[in-house]
């Protein structure tokens, strides 16, 4: 009883300490050390860490060249389910999305698309949006073909 | 409360009910468990788990239909019907307050009596549920996959509609009957005559609602009938499907004082109806179209699910005078309430609530004595049979006052009495008493899943009380009424569990809840909203103004509106909210209220779009916000109209987070 008692307070410290660091990518060894730790503890694997916990168990790629069709029918998508909260260019509800495959994979993106409320809760990155941006990210219920047209979407130069 | 040894005799009744109303009074006949753990574990659903029957219960007075989990007797929801309902805009809407139309105008209240799930093959299969209003006669039907009625059919030349909405085995015909007769003349057109020329111009009828496979209802044919009142039905089934039975009182034709007046006939009548000879007739193109304004209003799905309404000039009607063998009267005793078919479809059995004994028809004696004309005479054209004819048994001592009966399916019966307040369980076949047990108090209807179609769950059983006294907490006057949830799987009854239910259960049914969560909708897609109005993302909202009025295309999703900031209202503008819900995720709706309304709030399903009419009549800034808590920034879902003056001409500005 006490042990676990001690042990939740000490990953919660550990988690609040991580969501304080606020870095994106650039922070140094000690930094990569702790976000192993925290992988180890919240019990993710590599992949689950690389692409994030949901339906996509697979890694997704891009083509060489973008799939015009399928990021047109993205841009629909994004436009009727995700636009009351994300813009393209800039901050809104959540983040801009201009950018979102440079910070994370494909799979990372559908994942976060298709499990918004397994993400937010055990995915460490998540986490850290959810505590700055405050609103969670709404389950919009699109389909595993639905979410990969969105990414065509975010790989092309539509806006 | 121990029973009386009751002698056969009905003046008995009032030293009973006056003895039964002291007992009442008096505390301590609760029911006492034989073990208290036992019950508790039987109708215990743990954290997380879920109930194995829905059970639907009419809301009586409250026009709605309320939802409980069985055997946990949890109230999970109610179904607005035939009342607006302000929790969620029901009947106030600009989607749904045409649900109410009738040929008198908006109605906007009704008395909701006798659900009733639609079959396949004479068992529940989970796609509607039909319930009847009596004040202004009217059926609705209500689509199990979204928990929402699609569809009110008003009853034309009945005057509150009372039998019904009993299906039939393959839900081809939905039952109406008027229970009050009222004069009609021979165009069917009411009549300014003295109300106590009842005998010579009074008249009711028995309506067929034909029920289409997608569920669109229509009035097939009305059936003339005497000036009697129609009480209670139920379809025929198995060898008897075809037929529809139909109780009446006041054979009398009383017209004052039905207490008294309406009582004194030794039998009264259950109407046998052919209804496949009749609906062969009208195939035929017999019968009369007859004047019979009414309306009926649906759910337009093709057209962002708003309600609409069609007036119906006209009825088929049916006269069992020209038209042979489609109506008989079986003579049953004392003002017969409830008529059930057991689940054979050979036994008709009567609730007379005035008779000491319960009297059991049998389906093939019927049959014989049509076959063989063995009458004892006619009422009104209609042929009377002879009760020793047709009688397949009395049940003795079957608890005073009975009132419906319900069915197991292992042979056996179990009928309320309403005065002696208890369920007497009989053996059909050799119509003994084999058990019973006290409820708490005054049981109306008891309802079995599946207890009135071919394959009853007979497993549980909930006695639908009209007197509630002790058993709660007290509220005052107004008490919720009481149902009990009684273990009928064993030779013995057991009593499980008191549970309250909303305004006043007449009927109910249940059904294993697999059969109805298979077909739960989640929440609409918004791809599918065909609302003339949506506006599916935000790029879509704006407001456009057509002389005074003002048509706001607003959207929601956690946490915001758009527009939150509307500028350019006029004091004396009609304004029109249409909201939609870009949520695309299971139970997360958002509401929508502003200052002053002279309306309900709108409580939005995820992606739906519902509209709120609102005419502000002062200058000012109205906030609007969110009313169903719907995320941590719940709180900061808000918004401002700002409202000028009638006779200035502000410009149309709005927006969110500029």
């Amino acid at each position: 009883m006490k042990l676990s008692k001690i042990l939740i307070a000490v990953s919660l410290s550990l988690a609040f300490m991580l969501s304080g660091c606020g870095g994106s990518g650039d922070g140094g060894n000690q930094q990569q050390t702790q976000a192993q730790k925290q992988q180890n503890e919240s019990g993710l694997s590599d992949f689950e860490m690389e692409h994030g916990i949901g339906p996509v168990t697979e890694t997704i790629s891009l083509g060489d060249e973008v799939d015009m069709e399928l990021a047109q029918k993205g841009k629909e998508l994004f436009e009727l389910k995700c636009s009351a909260c994300h813009k393209v260019n800039e901050r809104y509800i959540g983040p801009a999305m201009n950018d979102v495959l440079e910070r994370r994979s494909p799979t990372y993106v559908m994942n976060m698309i298709l499990n918004p409320d397994g993400m937010t809760k055990n995915h460490p990155e998540a986490k850290k949006l959810l505590q700055e941006f405050m609103s969670p990210m709404p389950n919009q219920g699109l389909s595993q073909e639905e979410a990969r047209a969105i990414v065509e979407f975010f790989a092309s130069d539509l806006e | 409360m121990k029973k009386q040894t009751h002698s056969h005799r009905f003046w008995m009744l009032p030293a009973v009910v006056l003895l039964s109303v002291t007992l009442f009074g008096c505390n301590g006949s609760n029911g006492n468990f034989s073990s208290n753990s036992d019950a508790a574990q039987k109708v215990y659903v743990a954290p997380g788990e879920l109930d194995e029957f829905y059970g639907f219960m009419s809301g009586g007075y409250n026009g709605q239909l309320g939802v409980y989990g069985l055997p946990s007797g949890r109230h999970i929801f109610t179904v607005p019907v035939f009342s607006q309902a302000a929790v969620n805009g029901y009947g106030y809407s600009e989607e749904t307050k045409a649900m109410l139309n009738t040929s008198h105008g908006f109605v906007p209240w009704g008395d909701a009596h006798h659900p009733e799930l639609s079959q396949t093959n004479g068992e529940t299969d989970g796609r509607w549920i039909f319930i009847n209003e009596n004040n202004t006669p009217r059926v609705a039907r209500i689509g199990l996959d979204e928990f929402k009625t699609q569809e009110i059919i008003e009853i034309p030349n009945s005057a509150g509609n009372h039998a019904s909405a009993f299906v039939t085995p393959n839900t081809e015909y939905v039952s109406a009957a008027t229970r009050f007769s009222i004069p009609m003349d021979e165009n069917m057109q009411g009549m300014d005559v003295s109300i106590d020329s009842y005998k010579d111009t009074f008249r009711g009828t028995i309506s067929f609602i034909k029920v289409s496979d997608e569920g669109k209802m229509n009035i097939d044919f009305q059936i003339l009938m005497p000036g009697f009142d129609y009480d209670l039905s139920h379809s025929g089934k198995g060898p008897s499907d075809g037929w529809a039975f139909f109780t009446s009182y006041n054979s009398e034709q009383a017209h004052t004082l039905l207490e008294i007046n309406a009582s004194k006939n030794d039998k009264d009548f259950i109407a046998a109806i052919n209804w496949r000879k009749a609906a062969e007739y009208v195939k035929e193109g017999k019968g009369t179209m007859m004047p019979g304004k009414h309306v009926r209003n649906y759910i337009d799905h093709e057209e962002g699910g708003i309600a609409k309404s069609e007036t119906i000039d006209e009825v088929r009607v049916l006269d069992p005078r020209e038209l042979e063998g489609i109506v008989y009267f079986l003579p049953t005793p004392k003002s017969p309430h409830g008529v059930d078919v057991d689940p054979t479809g050979q036994y008709i059995i009567a609730g007379g609530k005035l008779s000491t004994v319960i009297p059991v028809h049998s389906f093939d004696k019927m049959i014989n004595a049509i076959d063989s004309e063995d009458y004892e005479g006619e009422v009104m054209g209609i042929p009377v049979l002879k009760y020793d004819s047709i009688l397949h048994g009395e049940v003795e001592d079957p608890g005073l006052g009975p009132l419906h009966t319900e069915f197991d399916g292992k042979g056996f019966a179990y009928t309320t009495a309403f005065i002696s307040s208890e369920v007497v369980k009989w053996d059909i076949e050799n119509t003994q008493v084999v058990d019973r047990i006290d409820t708490y108090y005054s049981p109306g209807h008891l309802m079995i899943p599946g207890g009135d179609s071919q394959k009853p769950d007979g497993k549980y059983l909930v006695a639908l009380n009209k007197i509630t006294k002790d058993r709660y907490l007290p509220t005052g006057p107004e008490m919720f009424h009481s149902a009990q949830l009684i273990d009928i799987s064993g030779d013995k009854m057991q009593l499980l569990l008191d549970f309250p239910t909303e305004g006043e259960p007449h009927y109910a049914q249940g059904i294993k809840a697999e059969k109805v969560m298979e077909r739960q909708k989640r929440f609409y897609k918004l791809e599918d909203n065909t609302h003339p109005y949506r506006a599916t993302s935000e790029a879509q909202t704006r407001i456009e103004r057509d002389g005074n009025e003002v048509h706001v295309y607003m959207t929601t999703i956690r946490s915001h509106f758009a527009p939150d900031n509307i500028e350019g209202i006029k004091v004396g503008d009609k304004v029109y909210f249409h909201v939609t819900n870009l949520e695309q995720d299971w139970d997360v709706p958002h509401g929508f209220a502003i200052k002053g309304a002279n309306n309900a709030e709108l409580l939005i399903m995820p992606g739906e779009t519902l509209t709120m009419t609102w005419e502000p009549q002062q200058v000012g800034v109205f906030p609007f916000y969110c009313t169903d808590f719907c995320s941590a920034l719940h709180q900061e879902m808000q918004g401002y109209v700002r409202v000028s003056p009638e006779n200035s001409d502000p410009e149309i500005k709005y927006g969110t987070g500029q």
